[in-house]
């Protein structure tokens, strides 16, 4: 099982390199969110896949019953959903901000904090 | 009325039972002191009048926490709580040895000035957006990643304080800002995603998370492990944060967007975070790679300074040549990595704590030489010391220092550094390190003798120009202390070396997590 | 997309959905729920009306800045933590009082405070991004 999820994750990587070469700022963050989502599976598979136990302490018993899932890569996907999910949040904004005030989502055309001819430092006085 | 419910098993043995003494709460009290006044101010968001009077005092209160918190440690040794009661490696450790004390109380300090700075810097509009919140969000971050104990908790820390830093890097909205904040955002994320990777990796190796435990698993047996490319992956990660060759494009594309005190605040705190971790992980955690990766990190600190030189000197705004410097800067911690042994990682860790110090006072001072000209231009900057001799007094001290020259701060890193690097024979690596002391020393005495030195253009007899004393004096504070662990820096090595010796030997910091022993 | 019928009905979806946030908060205390996914519903909530009555009138129905909301959620989860410095235990250790109100017994605990901070930061947050977004769409 953690073979063919692996195959899923190399996918999935894939998939959010190719959007991240692109020069466009919204290619670039749909890039960002599967990547985001690349990693999470990432974490699910680290921590070993087991079948329909939840990690659940019944009463009375004080250890997890055999083959329970592991929950701990279950708690730092949910918090790294958390962070990506805000970020993609974050980022839509300032794409969107950037593409109003600097007319362009190219990031080609976007030279307005490094200009092109930005003049070199005089050699004397 | 607290009734234990007895239906649970023992659990005695996973979490602490004794009562924790009030000095204890000093390891966790730096970063929720921030969060609890970040939280106030942002409540009060309409009251901007407030925002100074509440942040300052706090900032000066964080600043005594985090040096009684130094103290602590020093004398008894690495100190750790344990959040919610549950026991490492079941709950999340914040543990903090010298190297994390150390950090944490330069930041706090870097911190504080740059709220004092800030009084004048930043406008009504600014305060409303929110500086005074994110400052001290961006600090709670920036603590907590030196302090914790966990690597996923410094990850989630990594976050914190990126997430403030894009909140102060669009402060105004400019379309300059803007730009150089779209770069800074993804370049960043890209980074801690990677971060993220690599613990998701770590995990699956090592099945914990907590540092110290992972310290002793590692001990124990690294046969057919894939280490090698864990650490290679660290590495990648964390020298995106710091902005090492070749993935540190994210920085002069942006640093010189902000408003000045946003960047004095950026280029003291978060590159080094970076190093921090990278020290952190690759010294404590993984030793055995480091050296089996030293000769890339080597290659990549020695074109990190010599492109961080070279970068500043083709610079015309000074603020980018600042950025520049910074890189040149992280090159030479790089070195000190990669070097290892007690000489390479205390110079590594001395020269994070100076430029910490140095860089927030050197972007401060330009802001300053700016009010005055107007510029930030070298084309258009001139006459500043005839208009203010005390800054360009101040702003020379500090030109020294990045140069690396005596006797300032700088001083005492190249030196171990140097020093170092001829111990293992690695000439060439003392080379390079001297040649970018070299090339910063012509970048910036261009810019003393064209900025300061020379008369402005136009108007010889321009009047003597005085500035704010709210703004001169965090820098005066910080180059008074550039300038005091320059004459005086047995106590500061002496710590350096003490940090590197419990980075390489963590008994003490592993103790101080499993004070029972492994299990 | 504004018809007549949304800008009806949007109000009484509006409260609805966060009367429905407010009970997957406080159920989230022993099942399924919690103050993230709650926060979310309330946004959610909030966007709405936002998009079926304009951003203003979001604004002055929520009289403080999202942020605010945020900032308040933040101070709440921190001191949440702080409640463990009289009790001598860690930052952060969950500590419960099972109070009596009409006889009946409620267990509080500063677990259900930080939750509470938590979801008062995502509302706020999120809420804020939200309208950042559908603001810009009318000029």
């Amino acid at each position: 099982m953690e073979a063919v999820l692996a195959v899923v994750v190399g996918i999935f990587f894939a998939a959010a390199i190719y959007l991240i070469l692109s020069k466009y700022i919204v290619r670039i963050l749909l890039g960002v969110a599967i990547l985001g989502n690349a990693v999470n599976l990432l974490l699910f598979t680290s921590g070993r896949l087991t079948r329909e136990v939840p990690p659940i302490i019944a009463e009375g018993i004080d250890a997890l019953p055999a083959g329970a899932a592991n929950p701990l890569p279950q708690a730092l996907i949910l918090t790294a959903i958390v962070i990506s999910f805000s970020f993609f949040a974050f980022l839509l904004v300032l794409t969107y901000r950037a593409y109003q005030d600097l007319k362009t989502d190219n990031t080609d055309d976007m030279r307005i904090a490094e200009p092109i001819k930005d003049p070199l430092p005089p050699l004397g006085y | 009325m607290a009734a234990v419910s007895t239906k649970i098993a023992d659990l005695s043995v996973a979490m602490v039972t004794a009562p924790v003494a009030i000095s204890e709460w000093l390891v966790v009290l730096p970063v929720a002191l921030c969060i609890l006044l970040g939280a106030t101010l942002m409540m009060i968001r309409d009251r901007i009048s407030l925002h100074p009077l509440v942040a300052i005092p706090g900032l000066a209160a964080v600043v005594l926490v985090d040096a009684a918190l130094l103290w602590k440690v020093v004398t008894e040794g690495p100190v750790t709580m344990v959040m919610g009661r549950w026991l490492p490696p079941f709950g999340i450790a914040f543990s903090v040895d010298i190297l994390g004390a150390m950090l944490a109380l330069a930041a706090a300090i870097v911190a504080l000035a740059g709220s004092l700075y800030a009084l004048s810097d930043i406008n009504d509009s600014a305060r409303r957006y929110g500086f005074f919140p994110f400052l001290l969000l961006l600090l709670a971050g920036v603590s907590g990643a030196f302090l914790t104990g966990d690597i996923f908790n410094l990850y989630v820390w990594f976050e914190v304080l990126l997430i403030s830093s894009f909140g102060l890097l669009v402060l105004g909205s400019e379309r300059e800002q803007i730009d150089g904040a779209v770069k800074y955002a993804f370049l960043n994320l890209v980074g801690t995603t990677l971060f993220l990777i690599a613990v998701g990796y770590l995990y699956a190796i090592f099945g914990t998370l907590n540092m110290a435990d992972i310290a002793m698993k590692v001990k124990e047996g690294r046969e057919g492990l894939p280490l090698v490319t864990l650490s290679a992956l660290f590495l990648f990660a964390f020298g995106m944060k710091a902005a090492a060759f070749p993935v540190n494009f994210w920085l002069p594309a942006s640093y010189h967007t902000p408003r000045v005190v946003v960047s004095a605040v950026f280029a003291g705190l978060l590159t080094k975070v970076g190093v921090y971790a990278l020290i952190r992980v690759m010294v404590m955690l993984l030793p055995a790679e480091r050296e089996e990766l030293s000769l890339m990190i080597v290659v990549a600190a020695v074109a990190t300074m010599l492109t961080g030189a070279a970068g500043a000197l083709a610079q015309n705004d000074v603020r980018r040549l600042l950025g520049y410097l910074v890189i040149s800067g992280i090159g030479s911690m790089l070195a000190g990595v990669a070097l290892g042994g007690p000489g390479g990682i205390s110079g590594a860790i001395f020269y994070a704590l100076h430029s910490i110090v140095l860089m927030t006072a050197l972007y401060m001072a330009a802001g300053l030489a700016a009010r005055i000209s107007g510029s930030y231009s070298l084309e258009s900057l001139g006459g500043i010391y005839r208009q203010n001799a005390p800054l360009a007094f101040v702003t020379l001290a500090l030109f020294f220092a990045v140069s690396g020259l005596p006797p300032f701060s700088g001083f005492w890193p190249k030196v171990i550094l140097v020093k170092a690097s001829l111990d293992i024979g690695a000439w060439w690596l003392a080379g390079v390190l001297l040649l970018t002391g070299f090339l910063t020393t012509i970048a910036v005495g261009r810019v003393f003798l064209l900025a300061y030195w020379r008369p402005k253009a136009g108007d010889d007899g321009a009047p003597a120009v005085s500035i704010d004393r709210t703004a001169f004096l965090p820098v005066l504070l910080l180059t008074a202390l550039v300038s005091i662990f320059g004459v005086l820096p047995e106590g500061l090595l002496r710590l350096t070396q003490e940090a590197a010796a419990g980075l390489e030997n963590p008994a003490a910091y592993v103790h101080s997590v499993f004070p029972g022993g492994a299990k | 997309m504004n018809t007549l019928i949304f800008r009806t009905v949007a109000p009484f979806l509006t409260g609805l959905m966060i009367l429905f946030s407010i009970f997957v908060l406080l159920r989230g205390h022993n099942e399924p729920g919690g103050g993230f996914i709650g926060g979310l519903i309330a946004a959610s909530a909030l966007a709405i009306y936002g998009i079926a009555c304009g951003v203003s009138v979001v604004r002055r129905a929520l009289r403080v800045h999202p942020l605010a909301i945020s900032g308040c959620g933040l101070f709440l989860a921190c001191l949440a933590g702080f409640v463990s410095l009289p009790a001598a235990v860690p930052f952060m250790t969950g500590l419960w009082i099972y109070p009596h109100i009409f006889g009946l017994e409620v267990p509080l605990a500063t677990v259900m405070l930080f939750d509470i901070g938590v979801y008062l930061v995502v509302v706020g947050s999120i809420t804020s991004i939200a309208l950042a977004l559908e603001e810009k769409e009318n000029d």
